[in-house]
């Protein structure tokens, strides 16, 4: 047995729109390979459009893949059915049962599988608790809030005792605040059940909270895969480090590569940049990044630091932090956040003040596109 | 100030109409029903006569259940004839599903009288059926039974209000949210079950509209069963309506529609509260 709950091997998903001369192919997915480990809280992350829904469908069954094989728990699921898989799913619309009241959408799993009504009673019971909705038992869904109706799918899905649960954008249509405390309860709901969650959300900052690991992907392709941290550290490509989080990029020529890195030439200033992952050869375009937290705007440069120069653009001050955002000799603008603090050595600028923008040479990243 | 204008101009067309064709007809019957008569003095002599005969009847009873029946049965038939129908344009039919509608929709264009008389082409004693049956030697006499019958009402009326029926269910059917039913196949469903627990209790509803679409007009209908229902097909309507043409005794008309419109708000009444209890088709409680 593998220690995948679910992979896809090769999976392709082809949506053919329109008719005869006109028809168009769209692939929602393309030759996709992923693992997904047992019992870990796994998030497809990825804008609009990019095939998240999609390859949710074909895990749950409901789409066939064009090519490749899906497997379960190690078992090939090509000609198994929805309703045998051992997957549940909570829709992002939650699609709970109009006319049935909300024990009854919790316990329709079970009486499919003809469970004794006693010990349905029981697993309701405990469901409920477990979502906080205790004593909702004889509402109908149209009696309860978006939050609660959410709850409600997901202890439907969690009666079931899925191998995986699948979830398309849940907490989508929740408000900001609602939307964080049922990130945290899912992440906890997650651990305490056991059971491998599918995650599907288009929100990176909701990724970086919930998951033990990330899938990012753009147009059917999977960019890069691995734990939250690795993906905000260490982005793979300009595209992850610009949907994770905040990311200045900034151009150069390669000037140099020597062991300690690449020098890269900014207009007429050098910095180096940690490089060993990337081949560039002298005199190639690269550009690298940096978080906007991990630089800072000093008058001087100091030792063991790289700099550029620049101009204050702007000075907005937000609260815990005031973003400058600065325009570099060679007319790039980027973003600098500077924590409010009590820290002696954080300087203030004001707008027009030449100044360098200043990093440790660690936390820059040279990228490919 | 505005909120009234407004609120007046959107009320007041839809209560005219209302009132003009509605309202007042059943009003002048309510009135005609106490008169002793609809000339000379008996005109201004208002009496609960009318009402008392009528209760006494047992001819207008009879014939009341067996409209009540005959309607029933249309409606009964037409229901079932129309859900499969429905569900078919809807979940099968794809991209031909408005074409398909509107084809069964297209015999509705042409007049009622000539859809009638064109089953009397089908069931007469001369026509297609039993021409069809004789060639075939499965009966060796032409068969007049076949037409002035309650069963010749009964196909007929089946024909002309199947589509009107398919309607409110083709609707409900097309208003389910496909996501439900993927719900339901998630959670375990195969298809017979999914259509059982989810589809069948969501459409219900439509299935109760299109079952009075064709109750509540067939209980009163007369024209059909006077050009086919000969004497076993005659219905409550040709009743009323022999009181008002016939016997000129528009009192009486006016008692027996008023009893008719009183049985059938009760029917909706009671129906309606049936299919509003909570919980359809739930699995638990
Ligand atoms: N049934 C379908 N027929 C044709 N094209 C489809 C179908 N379903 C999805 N697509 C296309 O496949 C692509 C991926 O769609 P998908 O719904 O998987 O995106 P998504 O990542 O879930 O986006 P979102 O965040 O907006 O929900 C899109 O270009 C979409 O238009
Ligand atoms: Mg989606």
């Amino acid at each position: 047995m593998t220690d995948y709950a679910v992979e896809l091997c090769n999976v392709t998903k082809v949506f053919s729109s329109g008719r005869g001369a006109k028809s168009e192919d769209v692939y929602a997915v393309k030759e996709m390979n992923l693992g997904i480990p047992r019992g870990q809280f796994f998030t497809l992350l990825g804008p609009s459009g990019c095939g998240k829904t999609t390859t949710l469908r074909l895990i749950a069954g409901f789409e066939t893949p064009s090519s490749g094989e899906i497997f379960i728990q190690g078992k090939p699921m090509s000609k198994i059915p929805p309703n045998v898989r051992p997957v549940n799913t909570v829709f992002q619309n939650y699609a709970l049962f109009p006319h049935m009241n909300v024990a009854s959408n919790v316990a329709f799993g079970l009486a499919i599988k003809r469970v004794p009504r006693d010990e349905q009673k029981r697993i309701v019971k405990e469901a409920l608790e477990l979502v906080q909705l205790a004593d909702m038992g004889k509402r109908m869904p149209s009696q309860l809030s978006g939050g609660q109706q959410q709850r409600v799918a997901l202890a439907r899905a969690l009666v079931n005792k899925p191998a995986v649960l699948l979830l398309d954008e849940p907490l989508g249509a929740l408000d900001l605040k609602l939307r964080k405390a049922m990130q945290i309860e899912l992440k906890h709901i997650q651990e305490q059940v056991g059971i491998t969650f599918v995650y599907v959300t288009h929100d990176q900052e909701e990724a970086l909270t919930m998951s033990d690991f990330i899938a990012l992907m753009s147009d059917g392709l999977i960019l890069q895969l691995g734990d939250p941290a690795t993906l905000y550290k260490k982005p793979a490509n300009k595209f992850v480090a610009d949907f994770i989080g905040e990311s200045n990029f900034i151009r150069g020529t390669v000037d140099s590569i020597t062991r300690k890195g690449t020098k890269l030439r900014v207009l007429d200033e050098l910095v180096t940049v940690d490089a060993m992952e990337v081949n560039l050869a002298k005199g190639q375009a690269a550009t690298f990044t940096i978080r906007p937290e991990k630089m800072m705007l000093k008058t001087k440069q100091p030792v063991s630091t790289e700099a550029l120069s620049g101009t204050v653009q702007e000075v907005i001050y937000i609260g815990t932090d005031t973003r400058y955002i600065v325009t570099l000799q060679s007319g790039e603008s980027v973003v600098v956040r500077v924590q409010n603090g009590c820290s002696p050595d954080v300087e203030q600028f004001s707008k027009g003040d030449l100044v360098k923008v200043v990093w440790l040479p660690e936390d820059a990243r040279l990228l490919t596109d | 100030m505005e909120n009234r204008r407004q609120f007046a101009s959107l009320i007041g067309p839809p209560s005219l109409y209302l009132f003009l064709l509605f309202l007042l007809p059943v009003g002048l019957m309510f009135v005609y029903s106490f008169r002793a008569g609809i000339t000379g003095p008996a005109h201004d002599v208002f009496t609960l006569d009318n009402y008392r005969s009528f209760l006494t009847n047992s001819h207008f009873h009879r014939l009341f259940w067996r409209s009540a029946l005959i309607s029933l049965t249309i409606s009964v038939i037409s229901s079932l004839l129309a859900y499969p129908l429905a569900y078919y344009l809807v979940f099968q039919a794809g991209r031909n599903r408005v074409t398909l509608m509107t084809l069964l929709i297209i015999p509705a264009w042409t007049s009622y009288l000539l859809r009638i008389f064109a089953w009397k082409l089908i069931l007469g004693s001369s026509g297609l059926l039993n021409s069809l049956l004789l060639s075939l030697g499965v009966i060796e006499k032409a068969s007049p039974m076949l037409i002035y019958s309650r069963s010749a009402v009964i196909v007929t009326l089946v024909y002309v209000w199947v589509p009107f029926v398919a309607l409110p269910i083709f609707a409900a059917l097309g208003r389910i949210d496909r996501n439900l039913l993927e719900a339901a196949a998630d959670l375990g469903c195969k298809p017979w079950e999914a259509f059982l627990r989810v589809t069948l209790p969501l459409s219900l509803p439509g299935v109760a509209a299109g079952f009075f679409f064709a109750f509540i007009p067939t209980l009163g209908e007369f024209v059909t069963p006077l050009l086919v229902g000969g004497a076993s097909g005659q219905m409550y309507g040709n009743l009323i309506q022999d009181q008002f043409m016939r016997a000129l005794n528009w009192p009486m008309g006016s008692v027996m529609s008023l009893a008719m419109l009183v049985a059938v708000i009760t029917l909706v009444f009671i129906l309606t509260r049936l299919a509003s209890v909570s919980d359809l088709g739930g699995v638990y409680e």
